[in-house]
């Protein structure tokens, strides 16, 4: 029998040992997403602990410099700074409901982990994050973070010791201690049921939005515009959106330094954009490759952005034509993230600040429409450091 | 050589089977030919030639490092499948590595080089039956062997259809965990081999590394050991590599013969 999923991508590509584990976490799934009390529990904890619902806020200053109304959907504002709490506190929260005692999970910047953390230690679980030793060092506060919250990091220093490396890691954490721990993945990627439970936790985003903009506007958006890294804050606010056709959807990948590949390294992250099939992480989806299939690594300004995959889902939907990726540079990110500041008195994430700056790219096309909606996907409080760091410029060093 | 025609001789010969893992291209296609010969001499009597693949996840750090070694130096599949067709030892080979690289060549084509350069079985770590179709079909075109692998949580119908799908021997893992050398036999290997019930040949991996082990593990009722990392340890030591190969094996395969 052939597992769900989306077009020619998805599936699940894992060890063998993984896949009771998997086989479980979708019936325990199935089961618990139509459980009121589960459900209860869930709006519970995004209400009172994540601070749910986030504010749809209309970006005046925004609107005017670019000629269209322009609406930010403050995921900013959920604890921890950005939207991965929406997915820890839903996932950590069936691990319980599954009885599972502890929960791993990967991370780039931190944000994952944090909001892992933050999860695991509200729930009481024993928590162990996976991060890339070169981001446990550029993210020292992050890794601080988890820390405070009773989190275990585990240094990664294998491969290029990143993101990449870090998910590989906690796969094999799982594959070893699979029957007490829920790998607790942090986007839409991985072998199917990730993807799907993933998008579902994340739904929260556009359901708020729907309803938030037909109070407002008394009609839908004319696009709406996210970052994309493994896709989970798109994904979540396209998702109540895909059958409304006249509502386009633009996930925002990130340009990096160039479309080059330098050695066995891509100057970009965009696997949508300019990945090629094949099969990452447990799931086949768009990836950059080499010409052999060996696995390139990817660059971007922005931590949570640089990733070498891509959610299935979003690979499927790119290839139907119902979702047009775009990419902007770190140079034009780092733009946006100083004019979101000063325009809006709102510092936003670096991943967040690509989103922002696809509309500066296509204000001039008139494709985005007279309303648009723009993912917010995280405060960028964590990215100070960097920010000030690339005051020359952001690509000067790696080219 | 086909895996059966192996197994038969043996059996002929009253023994079981020692298969050796060795990473291709660590650190040279050139010594990877020169170590083969040393363990097949040492009484080897498969060989799994790992093509390496950037983000191995079933593998522990031995491997994973043996795999970025031979990587450097250059080892791709093309050069690969050169290497395979010019190792003249009467084992079969069989190629380990995952399921990237074999979707990218093309199922087909990946397989058809396989059995051009004298390949005569298949393992992918991270391709469960579900996913398998294509692979297997183009095995049994080729004659190719698919080996599935079974673990300490795979359940008895899970099971059936991994014997019905499979061919060659069944992968036997374990124990719960990546590729490494471990001080013990791990003491579900008995309750496992009790589980796996098929004609095909059963071999135990993951974590064996002496020919005590080995004695145990065949005393459990397998038909062959797998013995990956403690290879590539001795070969990560660049320190008299083929004679402390060829030693090893020998003890390993004592071990499978008493
Ligand atoms: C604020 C923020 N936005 C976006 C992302 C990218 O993830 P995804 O594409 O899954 O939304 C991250 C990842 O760390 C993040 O921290």
């Amino acid at each position: 029998m052939q597992k769900p999923t989306y077009g020619r991508f998805g599936g699940q590509f894992v060890p063998e040992v993984l896949m009771p584990a998997l086989k479980e976490l979708e019936e325990e799934y199935e089961r618990y997403k139509k459980d009121p009390e589960f459900l209860r529990e869930l709006n519970y904890y995004l209400t009172e602990f994540a601070g749910r619902s986030t504010p749809l806020y209309h970006a005046r200053n925004l609107s005017k410099k670019y000629g269209t109304k322009i609406y930010l959907k403050r995921e900013d504002l959920v604890h921890g700074g950005a939207h991965k709490l929406n997915n820890t506190i839903g996932q950590a929260l069936l691990a319980k409901y599954m009885g599972k005692k502890r929960i791993i999970a990967e991370t780039g910047a931190g944000q994952h982990g944090t909001a892992t953390a933050m999860a695991g230690a509200n729930l009481g679980f024993e928590t162990a994050v996976y991060m890339g030793a070169k981001d446990v060092e550029r993210q020292k506060m992050n890794v601080y973070r988890m820390e405070l919250m009773g989190t275990k990091v585990h240094p990664v220093r294998s491969g290029s010791m990143t993101l990449k490396d870090a998910i590989n890691e906690a796969l094999r954490d799982w594959v070893t201690n699979v029957e007490s721990t829920h790998y607790l993945i942090g986007s839409v990627v991985g072998p199917h049921p990730y993807p799907m439970i993933v998008r579902d936790f994340q739904s929260v985003i556009g359901t708020e939005v729907k309803q938030q903009i037909m109070e407002k506007e008394g009609r839908l958006p004319d696009s709406i515009v996210a970052c994309a890294g493994g896709g989970s804050n798109a994904m979540g606010i396209f998702y109540p959106f895909i059958a409304d056709t006249d509502v386009k959807l633009f996930p925002v990948e990130a340009g990096g330094c160039g479309m080059q590949v330098q050695g066995k390294t891509a100057m970009h992250s965009a696997s949508l954009g300019a990945g090629e099939e094949g099969i990452l992480q447990g799931a086949r989806t768009l990836i950059l490759q080499d010409k052999y299939g060996q696995i390139l690594e990817s660059t971007s300004v922005s931590a949570g952005l640089d990733y070498s995959g891509v959610g299935p889902e979003l690979a499927y939907l790119a290839q139907t034509g119902r979702i047009q990726p775009g990419s902007v540079n770190d140079q034009e990110a780092l733009d946006a993230f100083h004019e979101l500041c000063r325009l809006e008195g709102i510092i936003p994430a670096l991943e967040s600040s690509h989103a922002l700056a696809y509309i500066k790219k296509m204000a001039d096309t008139g494709e985005l429409g007279d309303l648009v909606v723009v993912s917010l996907s995280g405060r960028g409080d964590k990215d100070l450091e960097t920010v000030l760091k690339l005051k020359a410029g952001a690509c000067e060093e790696k080219l | 050589m086909r895996i059966a025609e192996k197994f038969q001789e043996l059996k002929a010969k009253k023994e079981k089977a020692l298969i050796a893992y060795v990473c291709a291209g660590d650190p040279s296609a050139d010594a990877t030919r020169e170590y083969v010969h040393a363990l097949v001499k040492g009484g080897a009597d498969i060989v799994e030639l790992g093509l390496p693949f950037s983000d191995p996840v079933a593998d522990g750090p031995t491997i994973q490092a043996a795999s970025d070694r031979a990587l450097e130096a250059g080892m791709n599949p093309d050069t690969y499948f050169e290497l395979a067709a010019s190792i003249k030892e009467q084992v079969p080979l069989v190629c380990m590595t995952y399921y990237n690289l074999i979707f990218r060549r093309g199922v087909e084509k990946f397989v058809k080089d396989c059995a051009a350069s004298g390949i005569t079985g298949i393992i992918v770590p991270d391709l469960p039956i579900e996913e398998a179709d294509d692979i297997v079909k183009a095995c049994k075109a080729h004659g190719v062997d698919t080996i599935f692998m079974v673990t300490p949580v795979t359940d008895n119908d899970r099971m059936q259809k991994i014997f019905n799908k499979g061919s060659g021997f069944i992968y036997i893992v374990s124990r719960l965990g990546v590729t490494g050398t471990r001080a013990d036999v791990a003491k579900s290997t008995k309750e496992i081999l009790e589980k796996v019930n098929t004609t095909l040949p059963r071999a135990v991996g993951f974590g064996i590394s002496n020919g005590k082990q080995a004695a145990e593990v065949i005393a459990a009722g397998a038909d062959a050991v797998i013995v990956g990392s403690a290879f590539v340890n001795i070969i990560a030591s660049q320190n008299n590599v083929d004679e402390q190969l060829e030693q090893l094996a020998r003890e390993l395969k004592a071990g499978c013969s008493t």
